[in-house]
């Protein structure tokens, strides 16, 4: 029935493993007075492998392997490209802010691979026992990177503040595991998909629906459950904050759109009003927050939390249209997200000794290339067209208004021009003229260095390109999402896998 | 007998985990949740699941409660300290948990479709775990090594000193 090996479903997430243990051995047998830049290489190339498998695995034919628990479809394979993706740009940038002296700089990079085997399990994942371990894969890794600088009080703040909030949603969505098993006998998503109309203990299900959101939304940072947001990204060091505000969000979008719309369709009248008043709600609250930040990060954070609220906002839409939309929002938002974060990090340095809207007074001064990215990224943001964030706003708002919720797309339209004010804001200082008379300490020129600057080419050619040609990546998303909308097919498969399946 | 054991080691349970809650001293709390986890093992025994039961004692009460003492001890922490926030929690917390423990407890008891587990049948004996866990399960299990490797590497990472000039940490 199926004569695709099952090592090749899971290749991506194979290579992803072998590179961090690569990186660990050979960390351990470099003498100590090494530099541990040769490693960052290796993750690197680790990395663009994994890309590569993943975009082999488009050449298999749709199903599932290892007794269904994992699954290669166009779904699976658009969020492992995108997170290998973000992956490879947060490793470019670690590579050239790292300060050579910072401590296990192995095993940062091996952290950031592992956690990239963590997310893409997660997006491929159909067993809802592996969901749960390849969440906590990507979660552990960022709650350590979080943490990264010791010497600093801010953060082990940070990366105990995120451990502890990010282990109780976690242990929600276990709740809403063992409920859903409860009610229905099985953690394979097809199964309960199949098992729910049936099955008698409606409320159990519903129970189960509601925990999962919980620990869901939480992962996403949207609206009720986005405290831990600004404290996090202010504490932990910026290339970390590059990769944690994208591709676990990444992966945890792909997992509420396979929960929502694979687990539970049939109670589509339930959560679809709830994720309307996350949506709202995260918007607003995310945007009026912003305006009045001072440090930069905590605005960049409360905006990641009302993008989450735009990317909800494609949930009301129909069918595959939402998925569609909602694929490419994510898309759109990790590229410009990765990039703004690259500049911050250039711009503040490691320590983040410039962390104020008014340091970057004069950026495009000081550093031409780095205050242009800046105001680009930031027009991105704001979903000024020709750029990633326009189509992304675009295709959100269209499908939510073809699923009939219109008065979300206008809230959505309000709050995009109400985000305009701080974005500009700082985009305003960055051209502003630099104050001369101040006379304190002369203000560094970040030094953009070779693989910081790929990372930065990277992300920018990603933003133009979705938002000049946005066709081929929507074409994916698309082809994705009708994956996604078609259970009976993949779900026949299943029995069959078991009889075939001695070991692997 | 069955029965007896059961209210016996249930209701241990229920007054260790309130016992936990209401000690003020660390190492009496730990204590009462050392009790928790060994009467939990007995009604797993009793459900028929030997293997969890013995999981239960070796790994909770066992290892990780050992630990978890050892750790305490070590600190020499303190009696908790009563402040305002606490009593205000104290004033939310507990008629919350109550709310949600009716919530929950409402729809496990109007639940229809729960077959009723009587005590004593074999519901899953560890020949069953042990197919499952490396048959079907076998990605699941085979990633786990993935989450406790990066545990281990994160514990290295945040606990070592390392400032770079190769001295080491203890």
């Amino acid at each position: 029935m199926n004569p695709v090996p099952d090592i090749y479903r899971i290749l991506p997430e194979v290579i992803l493993t072998l590179t961090g243990v690569l990186v660990m051995v050979v960390d351990a047998s470099l003498p100590a007075p090494w530099p541990r830049r040769s490693l960052g290489w290796v993750a690197a190339i680790g990395t663009t492998l994994a890309l590569w498998a993943s975009l082999g695995q488009l050449a298999l034919p749709v199903g599932t392997a290892f007794s269904a628990t994992v699954e290669t479809s166009p779904f699976t394979v658009f969020f492992h490209v995108l997170i290998c993706g973000i992956v490879l740009v947060a490793i470019l940038l670690a590579l050239d802010t790292l300060p050579a002296k910072s401590h296990h700089q192995g095993e940062y990079y091996a952290l950031v691979v592992f956690g990239a085997v963590g997310m893409c399990l997660l997006t491929s994942a159909v067993e809802l026992l592996l969901v749960f371990i390849a969440l906590e894969i990507s979660s552990i890794a960022t709650y350590v990177l979080a943490g990264y600088r010791k010497d600093t009080g801010r953060g082990p703040e940070a990366a105990i503040k995120y451990f502890l909030l990010g282990s109780f949603a976690t242990a929600f969505l276990l709740y809403g595991i063992a409920l859903i098993f409860g009610a229905t006998g099985t953690t394979q998503v097809y199964e309960i998909a199949r098992a729910i109309p049936t099955a008698q203990n409606h409320s159990l299900v519903l129970a189960a629906l509601a925990l999962m959101l919980v620990g869901i939304l939480f992962k996403v940072s949207a609206a009720p459950f986005h405290v831990w947001t600004p404290d996090v990204y202010e504490g932990a060091p910026s290339p970390v904050v590059a990769l944690l505000s994208t591709a676990p969000k990444a992966a945890a979008f792909a997992l509420l759109l396979r929960v929502v719309y694979e687990v539970f369709p049939t109670l589509r009248s339930l959560w679809s009003p709830l994720l309307w008043g996350v949506a709202v709600l995260s918007m607003t609250v995310g945007n009026l927050a912003a305006l009045r930040q001072q440090n930069v990060k905590r605005m960049l954070a409360y905006s990641s939390i009302a993008h989450a609220g735009y990317l909800l906002a494609a949930f009301a839409g129909l069918g595959s249209s939402g998925i569609a939309a909602a694929s490419f929002y994510i898309a759109a938002y990790a590229a410009m997200n990765v990039g703004i974060f690259a500049v911050v990090t250039l711009v503040s340095g490691y320590e983040d000794e410039l962390p104020l809207i008014q340091d970057f007074r004069g950026l495009i001064y000081r550093s031409p290339l780095l205050g242009a990215l800046l105001i680009f990224f930031l027009a991105s943001l704001v979903g000024i067209p020709f750029t990633g964030g326009f189509f992304g706003k675009f295709y959100s708002f269209t499908a939510a208004v073809g699923g009939g919720a219109v008065w979300l797309a206008i809230i959505g339209l309000l709050n995009s021009g109400l985000a305009a004010a701080y974005y500009l804001h700082l985009a305003f200082a960055a051209a502003q003229r630099p104050v001369e008379s101040d006379g304190g300490a002369p203000v560094l020129t970040p030094q953009v260095g070779v693989a910081v600057g790929a990372a930065l080419l990277f992300a920018v050619a990603a933003t133009l390109v979705l938002g000049i040609v946005p066709g081929e990546v929507l074409h994916a998303a698309e082809a994705g999402a009708h994956t996604l909308q078609a259970p009976p097919a993949a779900a026949v498969e299943p029995g069959v896998m078991l009889t075939s399946q001695p070991n692997p | 007998m069955h029965l007896i054991l059961f209210i016996v080691f249930a209701g241990l349970c229920l007054a260790g985990a309130v016992n936990l809650l209401l000690q003020s001293h660390p190492i009496s709390s730990a204590l009462s949740l050392i009790v928790v986890m060994v009467s939990l093992a007995v009604l797993y025994l009793l459900l028929g699941a030997e293997f969890l039961a013995a999981a239960q004692v070796i790994v909770y009460a066992g290892a990780i409660m050992v630990l978890f003492t050892f750790v305490v001890m070590l600190l020499n922490a303190g009696r908790e300290e009563r402040t305002r926030g606490s009593y205000a929690a104290r004033l939310v917390g507990f008629p919350a948990v109550a709310v949600i423990l009716g919530i929950i407890a409402t729809v496990i008891l109007k639940a229809q479709g729960l077959g009723s587990a009587g005590l004593r049948d074999d519901i899953t004996s560890t020949q069953e775990l042990s197919a499952v866990l490396f048959t079907k399960l076998l990605l699941p299990f085979e990633v786990t090594s993935v989450l406790i490797l990066i545990a281990i590497l994160g514990a290295v990472a945040l606990a070592r000193h390392g400032d770079g000039e190769g001295t080491p940490g203890k």
